[in-house]
């Protein structure tokens, strides 16, 4: 925890903010002590003098020195801000928290209070608080610390919802751990670093909203001065002394500007950095050709291959060197063919899915020795040829249907805008065709819903109306990426038919990915099983539960209960975790979970090979019994 | 089904303003037995768990334990339950012994908490010697491991289980359900055990009850009702497993 | 999770007119409003009468003849119970009378009619220049930096628009007077004599949202380059600009404007500080003179009048939220 902490200072920015919050702070302490008496001196003889040697920033209407006057000021300014916040966030926490400890309603009337209040800007309801709190510092202090109060009690509420909502404080609540307890030991813990962070922040605000006050008259009042008191003597004369305005006001800058940098690095550093998650975005290079050997894909004739990829590979730099997550796929897709990947998460699977089709977002590089779709090297420069053959004879789904649609735009013109580009059709056309495919994948009334936003769609309606963007040209092959793990089984039963009859009426190719083997086992033909970036068996569909040669997918369809399974016996368990992709062992990378495991095994990568039926696997000890069942007893997950 | 024992659910209703999310649901969890809870999202199922541990509120029926009111208040609380999601259910910055121990019920010495959480870690296949860890350093199944044992810890008549092992990778759902059935062995829990898989549910309940809409709309035991079911919904769900053999639905050949 | 989420959005069947979600967003909207109008015009009265003291006493100063001070109050009802007071406040305000100035005795509404075009000028003017500049610079710069794109622009803008970001108007200010009327002597730097004297306070008030609003834009923008709907664009295959402008940037305009709501919201209160610099004659620099005046009735007044500008901003915001995104008006159901 602490060393999130310290990684404020690794910044630049960071550690600028810190060092000059430090002496902002040292000269508060210090400054009044060392040269009040400065200060205050009295020089009749230089009254509103300009910068000099004797004076650095000048001299008042008495003939006091700016610079001593704005140094000396530093502790006012700072203790004035820091009582503030602390109003302010005393006041915000006590809102903020109010619904969490007192219940339902109450929490309703606080959070409508806090909605209107947050309405209003600060400084105005700083001045309505200065009127009635009257004008001087006191008033000034109450008023900037009240009227920060609303933003803190909004942002105590949302964080201690997000907090509530979650599972653990249910827990809590059910082992009959009281709320004023639940807030104490599970809540403020869990919010405190973004308050910290936003108390930081805030100091920084009321140090600079006290400033304006105090420009205005309204807060601190002769013979004391703060840094806005300063500035506001000091505009009065800024054509016969900018130095009067110029110094005080470099001093509100810098100071604020120190609080609110360090609290923005501090929630830089605690917050979640940028990680990578592996997203797609915009085509990355695919570069050419690795090595131009005609290596047929094993087990097919390759007349008919829709989709035809050698080598796959997919790159993403890491902190400490590249990380690999495909590491050589090839294999083949033929005309009207189904073909299943399976794997589990960090397998590959999905990312093989959109390396094919040039999906993969820079900085992940894709390098294949073939990538062909109908024959057209996938591998070319992005063209407006290749994005129209892509736009239309390549259809994908995505597994979240709620998230793969623009919210903002209406379904008709979502499924429109593919035709206007790829086929030129006008607006009109294209609407028409867009309303006939969601006819076509069964949605009803399809006039009606095509003028519809998409969350006005059901969940398996969305996802029908997805793969109807992809019949909007005329693909050959469909790519679904789990197109099914976020719907109902009824629901995904009509998106699998749906998927089969489009499949049947126009000899449609179909490669699906999914974590499930019962799904892959039903829909495809043939199945590819991938573990750790590779392919590890490519078998039939129908060998799947009773002949699998691998060990991995053997454990991978006896670890899932089906309606057939032995109720008697434990299910199978895979004992460890699957590999990172970072960190891939030498050898076979399923050995270490692997029951048949040998020394050959941890140091030899064994080579996915034809068996001549057409069936693929890669293992040394393929097809070999598995003798001892893994007892629960002795799982272990490290 | 109608002994006084274990957990009641009687014509419970729960609105949520306008909508009613559970409608007039009975159903009996007996002690000793595992019940599978199963229907889609949105069926009422999860609600109907929540209105049992005062997270949802009733506004007709009531639910009992062994024929009293189950207490949402005060210490003593006899019904548990384990959450869908492994990393929302665990204090992300309370260490998970603390998490077990505070379930416990109260009256115990330091020392005697101490080794309750330890017999509780063993109880689920976890090293005694983690108590002190972070959730952060546990994974998935790991950590749906903790939360077994901190339901647990309570000395709970009846467990409710809802969708624990969904948010859990294939080859670690396996594990989480054979300790489930262990445990179940072992201590003679009782069971609620809500899951939208039917297979998963076979395998654990010996009971299942079907819930559509906020209702149940079959009941009995587990093998009646997946092979031989009365009611077209219950149909339509074994129908809509996938690799299921249903005989209405011909198996795809291409 | 993503089971629970794909049916709680089937949308529920719902018959007659104030079913429509049109129709519920804007009744709900006007509700809010009135309730909001409600709380503000309740503090204003409330205000006069939570200050510590006499009003009129102080006002009018400790020398004046206790006669003056009785006959005043009596003049402006405050010797009547609370309730009949706040009546009458309310059933002035809907005739337009804002009261009496105890400094000057002009009616109050005289005082706001001369004053707030000025503000209002200077108002919808910041307005405009900070979202011209912000909306093509926040998208530029989120396509720029989109994913490990441009790392040492996205530093450089951050940083900048961070610091700039913080700097307030009112020194900000300071320092174009400083360096554009004082050493340059290029422009204006008091009053709205000239087209040119608009330039400083105009940017003053506008850099800082600018700024901040910018910087929303690019971070939305950046996250919503990520969103699967993008990528579901990308796969389309559709234009580059299409992907950026067609179905990036209002998603990214909807998620940026419920802050830069709050942004804008605070430039109507910012014209106080920003018109004291250049001695603008509006409403910000009557407020500041008439609470050292202890005009209370004047203060009263503007409060009130700033206290509007804010709703109407925030509604008009609503509204447009609601226009470019469908969502947002059942949000809140």
């Amino acid at each position: 925890m602490w060393r999130r902490w310290r990684g404020v200072l690794r910044t630049p920015l960071g550690l600028g903010a810190a060092a000059l919050t430090a002496a902002v702070l040292v000269l508060a302490v210090v400054a009044p002590m060392l040269w009040t008496d400065d200060a205050n001196a009295v020089d009749t003889g230089n009254i509103l003098a300009g910068a000099s040697g004797e004076h650095w920033a000048g001299t008042d209407n008495l003939g006091r020195d700016i610079l001593y006057r704005t140094l000396v000021a530093t502790r006012l300014s700072v203790e004035l801000a820091v009582a503030a916040t602390a109003i302010a966030v005393l006041a915000g926490l006590v809102l903020g928290t109010a619904g969490f400890v007192l219940g339902r309603r109450s929490s309703r009337l606080v959070s409508a209070t806090i909605n209107i209040a947050v309405a209003f800007p600060g400084i105005l309801l700083a001045l309505f608080f200065a009127v009635i709190f009257g004008v001087g510092a006191t008033g000034a202090v109450f008023a900037i610390g009240l009227a920060g109060a609303p933003v803190f009690g909004r942002l105590t509420q949302t964080l201690v919802a997000g907090v509530a909502a979650r599972d653990f404080i249910s827990a809590a609540r059910i082992a009959g751990v009281g709320r004023l307890r639940i807030l104490v030991r599970h809540v403020l813990p869990n919010i405190a670093e973004p308050l910290v962070v936003n108390a930081t922040i805030g100091a920084g605000g009321a140090l600079l909203s006290f400033a304006g006050l105090s420009f205005l008259g309204l807060g601190v009042q002769q013979p004391d001065y703060d840094w806005g008191r300063l500035l506001f003597d000091g505009v009065g004369s800024i054509y016969v002394n900018p130095a009067a305005a110029l110094a005080p006001g470099a001093a509100v800058l810098l100071a604020g500007l120190a609080f609110n940098l360090l609290g923005e690095s501090i929630a830089k550093a605690l917050g979640v950095g940028v990680v990578g998650g592996i997203p797609a975005l915009g085509p990355a290079p695919v570069s050419l050709a690795a090595e131009d050997a005609p290596v047929e894909p094993a087990g097919h004739d390759g007349t008919d291959l829709v989709l035809d990829v050698r080598d796959l590979e997919v790159t993403f730099p890491g902190a400490r060197g590249p990380i690999r997550p495909v590491r050589g796929v090839s294999f083949g897709v033929r005309r009207g063919e189904a073909v299943g990947v399976v794997g589990e998460s960090g397998s590959g699977k999905s990312l093989t899915a959109l390396a094919v089709s040039r999906l993969v977002g820079e900085p992940g590089r894709v390098e294949a020795s073939r990538l062909e779709l109908l024959g057209h090297d996938l591998r070319a420069r992005d063209s407006r040829a290749q994005r129209r053959l892509l736009g239309t004879s390549l259809t994908m789904v995505f597994q979240d249907p709620m998230t793969s649609f623009n919210p903002t735009r209406r379904m008709g013109g979502q499924l429109a805008e593919v035709a206007r580009h790829h086929q030129g059709m006008d607006r009109r056309a294209a609407l028409a065709r867009a309303v006939d495919r969601l006819r076509a994948v069964r949605i009803g009334d399809p006039e009606r819903r095509a003028h519809q936003y998409p969350h006005e769609f059901s969940g398996g309606m969305r996802q029908r109306a997805m793969i109807g963007m992809g019949l909007m040209g005329s693909p050959a092959l469909i790519v679904a990426d789990e197109p099914t793990t976020a719907l109902d089984v009824t629901v995904q039963q009509q998106v699998l038919d749906l998927l089969a009859t489009i499949r049947a009426a126009d000899d449609v190719a179909l490669v699906l990915i999914s974590h499930d083997v019962t799904v892959v086992g039903e829909v495809c033909d043939r199945v590819l099983v991938m573990y750790a970036g590779r392919i590890v068996e490519d078998l039939p569909a129908a060998d799947l539960a009773g002949s699998a040669r691998h060990p991995y997918t053997r454990a991978l369809v006896a670890a899932v209960p089906d309606m057939d399974t032995d109720l008697d016996q434990p299910l199978a368990v895979i004992p460890g975790r699957p590999v990172d992709p970072a960190d891939v062992p030498p050898g076979c990378a399923y050995a270490a979970r692997c029951p048949l495991a040998t020394a050959r095994c941890r140091a030899e990568d064994p080579p996915l090979e034809s068996d001549g039926t057409g069936r693929r696997v890669a293992c040394w000890h393929a097809g070999e019994p598995i003798a001892v069942e893994i007892a629960d007893r002795e799982e272990v997950e490290v | 089904m109608t002994t006084e024992g274990g957990l009641r659910f009687e014509d419970v209703t729960v609105r949520y303003g306008a909508t009613t999310a559970v409608d007039g649901v009975s159903l009996t969890v007996p002690p000793g037995q595992v019940v599978g809870l199963v229907g889609e999202s949105g069926s009422g199922k999860s609600t109907l768990a929540r209105a049992a541990v005062g997270l949802a509120p009733v506004c007709a029926g009531r639910i009992t334990l062994d024929g009293r009111p189950v207490p949402t208040r005060g210490r003593r609380r006899p019904l548990q339950m384990v959450f869908q999601d492994p990393y929302s259910s665990l204090d992300p910055r309370m260490r998970i012994g603390d998490s077990i121990a505070e379930a416990l019920p109260p009256g115990r010495s330091r020392a005697e908490r101490r080794a309750e959480v330890e017999r509780l870690l063993e109880l689920v296949h976890l090293d005694p010697g983690r108590a002190a860890v972070l959730p952060a350093l546990l994974s998935g199944g790991q950590r749906q491991r903790v939360a077994l044992a901190r339901a647990l810890a309570a000395d709970p008549q009846v467990v409710i289980a809802d969708e624990i092992t969904s948010a859990l990778d294939v080859s670690i759902q396996g594990a989480v359900l054979n300790l489930v059935r262990e445990l179940q062995r072992e201590l003679g829990l009782s069971l609620l055990f809500i899951s939208h898989n039917l297979a998963v549910v076979r395998y654990v309940a010996s009971h299942v009850a079907v819930m559509h809409d906020g209702a149940i709309v079959e009941e009995g035991p587990a093998h009646r009702v997946l092979t031989d079911p009365c009611h077209d919904y219950t149909r339509e769900l074994l129908a809509a497993v996938p690799g299921s053999t249903a005989p209405d639905r011909p198996r795809r050949t291409p | 999770m993503s089971l629970a989420s794909s049916v709680a959005s089937t949308p529920a069947p719902r018959v007659g007119v104030a079913s429509h979600p049109w129709v519920r967003f804007g009744l709900r909207r006007l509700g809010r409003l009135l309730v909001s109008l409600w709380v503000l015009v309740t503090a204003s009265f409330l205000m006069i009468h939570l200050i510590p003291g006499d009003p009129v006493r102080a006002a009018l100063g400790p020398t004046a003849p206790a006669s003056l001070v009785a006959a005043r109050r009596a003049e402006m009802g405050l010797d009547d119970p609370l309730l009949v007071q706040y009546w009458h406040y309310l059933q002035h305000l809907f005739t337009g009378d804002l009261g009496t100035s105890m400094i000057s005795q002009l009616p109050v509404s005289q005082i706001v009619s001369q004053r707030l075009p000025a503000t209002l000028q200077l108002a919808l003017l910041a307005f405009a220049v900070a979202i011209a500049a912000a909306v093509p610079l926040g998208v530029a710069m989120g396509v720029l930096t989109r994913r490990g794109h441009g790392r040492r622009t996205e530093l450089a803008f951050t940083t900048s628009s961070v610091v700039v970001g913080i700097v307030p108007d009112f020194l900000l200010g300071v320092g174009l007077v400083y360096v554009f009327g004082v050493s340059l002597g290029w422009l204006p730097v008091a009053g709205d004599a000239t087209p040119s004297a608009y330039v400083l306070p105009v940017l003053s008030l506008a850099i800082g949202p600018a700024a901040i609003l910018s910087r929303i834009i690019r971070v939305e923008m950046v996250t919503i380059l990520e969103a699967d709907f993008v990528r579901t664009a990308r796969a389309k295959r559709l234009p580059a600009r299409t992907i950026y402008l067609g179905h990036a940037l209002p998603n990214a305009l909807t998620a940026s404007l419920t802050l830069g709501g709050l942004l804008l919201s605070a430039m109507v209160a910012g014209t106080v500080l920003v018109e004291n610099v250049f001695a603008w004659p509006g409403l910000g620099s009557t407020i500041v003179s008439s609470i050292l005046n202890k005009d209370y009735q004047v203060v009263q007044a503007i409060v009130l009048v700033y206290g509007v500008g804010v709703l109407l901003v925030n509604t008009l915001v609503d509204v447009a939220l609601a226009l470019i995104d469908p969502r947002s008006t059942i949000r809140e159901d």
